[in-house]
């Protein structure tokens, strides 16, 4: 990689125009993952009982509906940022932006169930 | 990303050029259970959410699926909640090696073997020991 020009320097971003966010995101996002998902885990192990009842009065609660929607998105960023690797690694014809568009769209949609489905039990506790 | 490549380029034969070691290992493991959660896990939460949100019947049928009559799981929920707890805990452990690595640490031969197997060691142990906790500690 040559030096480029000096405001390209300040900026640390190459001809194609953006410089590291795709592996610095990937870190925040594992670093927050590691927090969000310990929590997850010891959480669904500690928890009395697997039942409906159970389960969604737990989920009702704000001090569990807030991580389990932060730890949605960032899970869902990082699955995308993984998969984007993936996609760049082993698809090598155009193929490849389709398939970028796809995985676009299973992240977004995927996230976005997933929030509604949270926000709905912890305001309106999930009609049985 | 790189804008797409001819199919007659030359690849590397790397996965048959070279004698596997741990750290190769690792690194392979890294992004199988990495993707393999991306794709698996996500479909899984979503769909154990919604089911919860839809209400008990729709609840009952999600965990239909993982269980028996008792409650406890089948075979099917032995192997998917085994198998996930498994890929997150050697993600997990292997994603802490990449930090180390990061700031530039552990590429010495002997101590990026040492931590590339310990990966392995703690994602054995810890998915038992939560798997313990889940069977007899409650």
């Amino acid at each position: 990689m040559g030096n480029g020009t000096s405001i390209g320097r300040v900026r640390a971003l190459g001809s194609a125009h953006e410089g590291t966010h795709h592996w610095w995101h990937q870190r925040l996002t594992a670093a927050a993952n590691l927090f969000l998902m310990t929590w997850f885990l010891i959480s669904i192990a500690r928890l009395p009982g697997y039942d409906w009842t159970t389960v969604s009065g737990w989920m009702q609660s704000a001090w569990v509906a807030i991580p389990m929607i932060l730890l949605i998105a960032s899970v869902f960023y990082h699955a995308r940022l993984g998969l984007q690797v993936l996609i760049e690694d082993y698809a090598h014809s155009e193929n490849r932006y389709v398939l970028m568009i796809l995985l676009n769209a299973f992240v977004i949609v995927g996230a976005a169930i997933g929030i509604f489905s949270v926000l709905s039990i912890a305001f309106t506790g999930a009609s049985a | 990303m790189a804008s797409a490549s001819p199919h007659t380029r030359p690849l590397s034969p790397h996965l048959t050029a070279w004698k596997w070691g741990a750290n190769m290992l690792v690194s392979i493991l890294h992004r199988v259970t990495g993707d393999g959660m991306a794709l698996v896990g996500t479909v899984l939460i979503v769909w154990w959410l919604a089911a919860l949100s839809g209400g008990s019947a729709s609840y009952a049928a999600f965990m239909n699926v993982f269980t028996l009559h008792t409650g406890a799981l089948n075979v099917i929920g032995y192997i998917v909640g085994i198998g996930l707890t498994l890929c997150f805990f050697q993600h997990l452990a292997s994603g802490i090696r990449h930090f180390i690595l990061d700031v530039g640490a552990g590429y010495e031969l002997k101590a990026n073997r040492r931590y590339s197997i310990l990966t392995i060691v703690f994602s054995i142990l810890a998915t038992a020991a939560f798997w313990a906790y889940l069977i007899w500690g409650k």
